[in-house]
Order: C-alpha cells, then structure tokens, then sequence
C-alpha cells in the first residue's frame, strides 16, 4: 500500500516531522529529523511507562482483593468541580511518585565503588532506550530500519543485565552481591532460548529486519484470520516460548530472582534510594515494554489490522493496541506466580525451553519448506507442523516434573 | 571444613569472611539474614554460611523481643497474666489463654461448665483456622507469589477476626477465657454469624487450592525441600504439624483427650516425607477438620452458664502445687508449667512455646538447600516471634 493511499490519521505523525524539518536548513535537516523521532519516542514511551505503573499497581489490586492507588488526584487550584477531582482514579499517582523520588536523599554506601553506583541506573535507561530505535510502531515509523535490527535490539538489550551486575557489585551489599550473581546466571541461561525462539520467524521472513518482518505477516485469510506468526504452529509454541524467555530477560515475575523480596530484600536495588531507585524501575518497565513490543512485532503481526476492514484505524493505534494486550498479560503473571528457584530457573531454560526452540526451528523450516504444498497437502502440512509442536512439549514437559505431582494423605487411625 | 580466616586489622574483608580449605570452592560467605528482613516473620535473624547459595551453616539468633513475659507473670496476681498470654502468639490469642485457664484450673481443681467447654473449642478451632490460613499465605508470600494469596487468605481471616471483635472487643488480644468459664456469652446472633462463616469456609479452600495446591512452581519449590526425619523430629521435642507432616501420628486433641474434643468426630491427617510441602498440606487438611469440628460444635452448643458460679477470680490463691497445662496449639503443643506457693502470685510460671523448639531444627532443614529455600522452609515451620522469644 503506498502512502497516498493511507488515511489523514495515518500519515500526520510522518507528515508533521517531515513539515518541520523541510523548515530548517538543510544541513540540520538530518540531525533534526531524527531529534524529533528520539523526542517522540522519550515522550510517548515517558508517559507510557508512567501509565504503566498505575496500572500496574490497579491491576494488582483488582487481583488482590484491594483497589490499588486511588487518592491522587488533580491539586486544589484546579477548576475542575469538586467530584471530579476526586474520580481521576489515582491516575496522577506516577507524577507524585517521580516528585517523591526526586525529592528522597540519595543514599550511597560508604563502602561502595562511587563510580559504579552511579553509572548503573543510567546505563541501565540508556541501554533499555536503545532497544526502542528498531521497533516498528506504525506503518513508515520505524525510527531505524537496520537491516540486522533483530540483531541490534538483542545487543542492546541484554546489556541492561550487564548493568544488574554493576549495580549489584558496586553496592558491596551482600544481597546485591548474590542478586548480581543470579542476574549473571540468568542472562547466560535466557539469551540463548530468548535468540531461539525469534530465529524461525527469520527464517520463515528471511529478513532481520523488523519492519520487512511486520511487512511480511501482512495479508488476511477470508478477511478475518490474519497471517500473522502467532497463528501457525510454530509461530504459537514460539511465541509461548518468547513470552517465557522475555519474562526472564527483564526480571519479571516468576523470574524475578535478582531482586527477589522475600529472599534477598531487594536484590540489586538494595542500596539504592531516591531518583536512581526510579530509574532501575523505568529501565525495567522501558525493557518490559520494549520486548513486548518485539514479540508484537515478531508473532502479532506488529502494527498489521487484524481484520481486513479494520485498517481505517491507524497503524500505531494497532502497535500500542497490543503493546497494552501484551503489558497487561505481563501483570496478570507476576500477580499470579510463584518464583522459580535459581537451579530450576537455568534448568528449565536448558532442558525445556532450548531443546523446544531448536525443534521448533526445525519445525518453522519445514513449514517454509513446505509453503508451495496445496489441496489436501495443506492438511498434512499443518498436521506434521503441530505434531512437532505438541509432541516435544508433552514429552520434555513431563521429563520436567519426574518425581513430583500431587499427592494423598492418609489419616491416623486412633 | 571451614576455619576462621580474620580479616586484617583495619582491612575490610569484604564480602567473603571465611575460606574454605578446598581451593576448588573457593570463598564462603556470610550472610545475616535478619532482624530486619521482609521474610523472618518479626525480629528474627538467621546468620547463614553460603557457598554460592547453597547454605552451609545456619544458626538461628533470636531474644530480639524478649519481654521477660514469665518473670512479669511471676510478679502478677493469676488473673492479670491472662492478657499477657494473648502477646505470647498474637495470631492465635484464644487457644493460648485456653492453656493457660487450663494449666490454672488444674491447679486450683475448679469445674468448667458445658456451654464453656463447646465455646472453648469453638474458639480453638476458629483460631486455629486463622492460624493456618495465614501461615499459608505467608508461606505462599516467601515462595515469591507479589501478596495475591496472602491476601485472599486474610481476607477468611478478617471475617474470622471480626468475629472475635464482637465477641471479645478486641481483634487480636481477645482476652477471652477466665478461670472456669469465659468472660462473655455470645448472642445468637454471633452464633449464626459464626456458623454461616464456618458453613462457606470449604468453599475458599477449595478455590484455594484449586489455584494453587497443583501449581507446577509449588511443587517444585517445595517438594524434597526441607526433609525432616521422624526420629529426629520427635527427639528434638517438635510438635503440631511440622511433626506430624513427618508422618508421627501426636495430635494432643486425641493423645490428652483435653476440653470436649473427645465428643467430636475428626480426623488427624498424617504426612509421609517430611518435607515442606507435606508441611503446607497439614495445614488445609487440619483446616478442612478443623471446620468439620466448628460444625458439629455449632449443632450441639448448650444453653447455660458460661462461668463456674464457684469460680473466684479476684483473690483468687490456689494450694500449694504445681501443675502443667497443655493443649494442642496451631503450632503445636503450648503448655504452662506453674507452681504455687500459695500466694495470689504463681512461684513459678514458664512457657512451652511450640514455635521455639520447633524452631531448633531449622539448620537441619535446611543445609545443603539454598537460601530461596531457608526463607520457604521458615515459612513453614510457622514461627510467631512474641512466643518465641516471650
């Protein structure tokens, strides 16, 4: 589809940027033009995570019996009547939240490396920034279309683990020593299943790149059923497996031993106050919602319609759309989970998630393979294609659990 | 294995104190967990030995907050150390003032009428509920789970305490039970209320279990984490659940026979590994008998007195003698040893607080586990500080 063709929606965003940088002289032209994409993305993403945190915190709530943050409303001055200002649902919750962190005393261990404790709540935000320069969030809005952009949002992200371990050690606190450790171990384990399980889309696609992936899984079935990765077999057990590996990679619950509360107080956070304490928690919240807008990219079709009379609405409305889908699926986990220990966390990777991947690449060559069969051949395909996906599953899931399941008690007999 | 390698004068060791002899493992390191931790439930410490997270050495550290409760009660009249029990264990205050009325209307020898036995069970096992259902939430909070279990769990238990609110006037420090009888009659009205509670208590321990007993994590955390062995458990002195989750059948509600309970028809449900997940199911087990006993109990509750008339409670000095009262608590066997000289002060008076000496074989449990494992493994032993340190 060009883009004359794209609704007024559609198109204002890009037409807006490229008005005001046709304004200014052409040597400032391409510094400018990608200034206003860093800002757009700064804002919009700023806001995002701050949303994110109430509803984070709402959403808890709710699933816990409780409200959640209610009070915060609009100040007194404001001309808004008097109920009203009482039923903003707490929105304004992460706006006394960043003027509470910026306000607390920073507190730095006597004994910690200065330097380190410093860099590692920044590193951390930059590195999470990084990661959104590839993601595609609209039709045209992909604010770096790198040819390997798979490749550089991996690099990138898995940085921010680097930064866990700076912070755990440059804290010289014990607990954030051990959560440092944990972090460390995690990486090395959920790289590899994370890499996995987002190789066969590339496969199937035959580009790193994100936006000719999302390009890729354009086009509807009956008009209804989009083809999108999510609904091929090997598209669904990767996205599961993803799902997994994500949660692992930004320190979700049930993964989330490097800052696990009830064991380690706080983890790597321990010996952090104030503003840097924020920035690690919108560092995870930026690399939460950069994954999840990978896995969006990769499976949901990235910012494709999923019905094909749907596409009147704007693309980056669809992107967010399933960024929120994907953002509420995440706090439906972690209020729900328990937390895995750090043995059974590595174990699970290497013995369950790695070898589903690698069939499952298999799996998604098969199907590339296999892409020209018609007719009835299409059954077979499609059958072949979820024995694959079915088979390893139940039968690495029940080598998973040997020894264990439910059990019966019997009673005393006097 | 391990031997003391002191830091240098003025150096920080660091993180690593001791040194193994093995060079292959290197460092250990020396962690102390506590009094300020989010899961040692209170003031409790563990100084724990780490090699990697695989724990070597443990010892529990506790006396944060000793009162000096059995030195107070030795100076007080007998009656005015009944609201001191309900700070022995604060969760579970009605079964501890039942023990010490028990071990007092022992020595004294007085009667304790009919409607006042059925309210003491009533109340027990009301407790004992309580007890359970928020060690199950705790115990599901130590497992990682951000507070969505512990918060149903005391969403039962707030129902439960409202009870005790309007039966008592207080919540949690209920003050309830006197030297031959209880202190208030319940309306019928707060039987009802009590009754209908009981009657759709199944009902979140099924939803309960439903979410959670099953849970692929749960089993994995806590199954063969924590083994305890029968003999070592019974000659250490543990009681109550921890014990019986090692399969020992020692219940006191059937082994003393106390109270009314030989009047009910339940169950003692026996574990076979010992280990923290047989620990947690004790647990709703005892709860599902547990509301199996209210019912019956709710059925059969005579009209009459709640108070011995004969009974004295001002002035009250008991003969010469001593005694020991003990009930099976929520946490095992809390009993009260107490010796009168005669005068309107015991002699002596001491605790057996079930969560102390099941606390003793905390390292046991937990060498060679991890220290995701010691937070769980506390968990499950259900430790209340202010008994334990009394």
């Amino acid at each position: 589809m060009s883009a004359s063709t794209d609704s007024f929606l559609e198109r204002a965003p890009i037409e807006a940027r490229d008005w005001l940088v046709q304004l200014l002289p052409a040597p400032l032209q391409w510094f400018t033009h990608h200034l206003i994409t860093i800002g757009a993305i700064l804002a919009v993403f700023g806001l995002f995570f701050a949303f994110t945190t109430v509803a984070e915190r709402k959403l808890l709530g709710r699933l816990q019996n409780r409200l959640g943050p209610n009070r915060s409303g609009l100040p007194k001055f404001s001309a808004l009547p008097w109920h009203l200002k009482h039923k903003l649902f707490g929105l304004t919750q992460p706006f006394a939240d960043a003027v509470k962190a910026l306000t607390k005393e920073d507190i730095v261990p006597a004994a910690a490396d200065k330097l380190l404790h410093f860099l590692a709540p920044v590193l951390v935000v930059a590195f999470s920034l990084l990661t959104f320069a590839v993601l595609p969030f609209g039709r045209n809005m992909v604010p770096v279309d790198l040819d390997a952009g798979l490749l550089y949002f991996f690099a990138a992200g898995s940085a921010t683990e680097l930064t866990i371990f700076m912070a755990g050690w440059a804290s010289r606190n014990k607990y954030s020593l051990l959560a440092a450790m944990r972090a460390l171990a995690q990486v090395i384990s959920y790289e590899l299943p994370l890499l996995l399980s987002v190789v066969p889309v590339v496969l199937v696609a035959g580009t790193l790149s994100t936006n000719e992936i999302v390009t890729a899984q354009g086009g509807w079935s009956f008009g209804i059923l989009p083809h999108w990765n999510i609904f091929t077999p090997w598209g669904f057990i990767g996205f599961l497996l993803f799902l997994v590996a994500a949660l692992a990679e930004c320190n979700r619950s049930p993964f989330d031993l490097p800052e696990a509360e009830s064991e380690l107080i706080a983890g790597h956070l321990t010996e952090y106050s104030g503003f840097k304490y924020a920035l690690f928690f919108m560092a995870e919240y930026f690399g939460l919602t950069a994954l999840s807008g990978l896995g969006v990219t990769l499976f949901l079709g990235g910012w494709q319609a999923p019905c094909d009379f749907l596409p009147f609405i704007p693309s980056y409305v669809w992107f967010m759309g399933k960024l929120v889908m994907m953002i509420v699926f995440f706090i439906w986990v972690r209020g729900t989970l328990l937390r895995l220990r750090i043995d059974q966390l590595t174990r699970l990777a290497w013995q369950f998630i790695v070898p589903l991947a690698l069939i499952n690449l298999g799996n998604a060559a098969f199907w590339a393979l296999t892409a020209s069969w018609a007719g009835p051949l299409q059954l077979v395909r499609l059958g072949v294609s979820l024995a694959l996906v079915v088979g390893p599953f139940i039968l690495l899931g029940r080598r998973l659990n040997i020894g264990r399941g439910p059990r019966t008690y019997r009673y005393a007999t006097s | 294995m391990i031997t003391a390698a002191p830091a240098p004068f003025g150096q920080s060791s660091g993180p690593t104190v001791r040194r193994v002899n093995d060079p292959l493992h290197g460092d250990l390191l020396e962690v102390s967990m506590g009094p300020q931790h989010p899961s040692t439930h209170g003031v409790f410490r563990m100084d724990v030995t780490l090699d990697g997270e695989v724990i070597v050495k443990l010892k529990p550290v506790f006396g944060y907050l000793h009162r000096n409760h059995e030195k107070i009660a030795e100076n007080t009249s007998y009656l005015s150390s009944m609201p001191y029990t309900d700070r022995l264990d604060y969760l579970c205050s009605m079964s501890t003032n039942w023990a010490y009325a028990m071990a007092v209307e022992k020595l004294s020898g007085q009667a304790v009428p009919d409607r006042a036995q059925y309210l003491r069970v009533i109340l027990a096992e009301l407790t004992r509920i309580v007890n359970h259902a928020c060690l199950v939430g705790f115990l599901f909070n130590d497992l990682g789970t951000s507070f969505t279990p512990l918060l149903y769990a005391f969403r039962e238990r707030e129902k439960i305490i409202d009870l005790f609110e309007a039966l008592s006037g207080s919540r949690m420090m209920c003050n309830y039970q006197r030297f031959g009888g209880c202190r208030v009659d319940p309306t019928p009205e707060w039987l009802a209320a009590a009754s209908k509670l009981v009657d759709n208590f199944p009902r979140f321990l099924d939803e309960y279990e439903t979410m959670l007993t099953g849970n692929e994590i749960l089993l994995a955390r806590t199954q063969g984490v924590g083994r305890l062995d029968p003999k070592h458990a019974v000659n250490a002195g543990i009681t109550g659940p921890v014990l019986r989750a090692c399969g020992v059948n020692y219940d006191l509600r059937k082994v003393d026979a106390y109270g009314f309970y030989p009047r009910f028809d339940f169950r003692v449900p026996l574990g076979e590994h010992g280990d923290t997940y047989d620990r947690y199911m004790m647990r709703i087990l005892e709860m599902r008998e547990s509301v199996k006993i209210l019912q019956q109990a709710f059925k059969v509750l005579p009209a009459g007195p709640i108070m011995d008339p004969k009974a004295k409670l001002r002035g009250f000095r008991p003969k010469p003698g001593e005694t020991y009262g003990r009930l099976e608590g929520p946490k095992g066997e809390l009993g009260f040893y107490l010796l009168s000289d005669g005068t309107p002060n015991p002699y002596r008076y001491r605790v057996r607080p079930p969560s102390l000496i099941n606390l003793t074989l905390l390292e046991e449990m937990c060498l060679g586990h991890t220290v995701a494992d010691a937070v769980v493994i506390l968990g499950s032993i259900d430790i209340v500080l202010g008994e334990v340190d009394r």
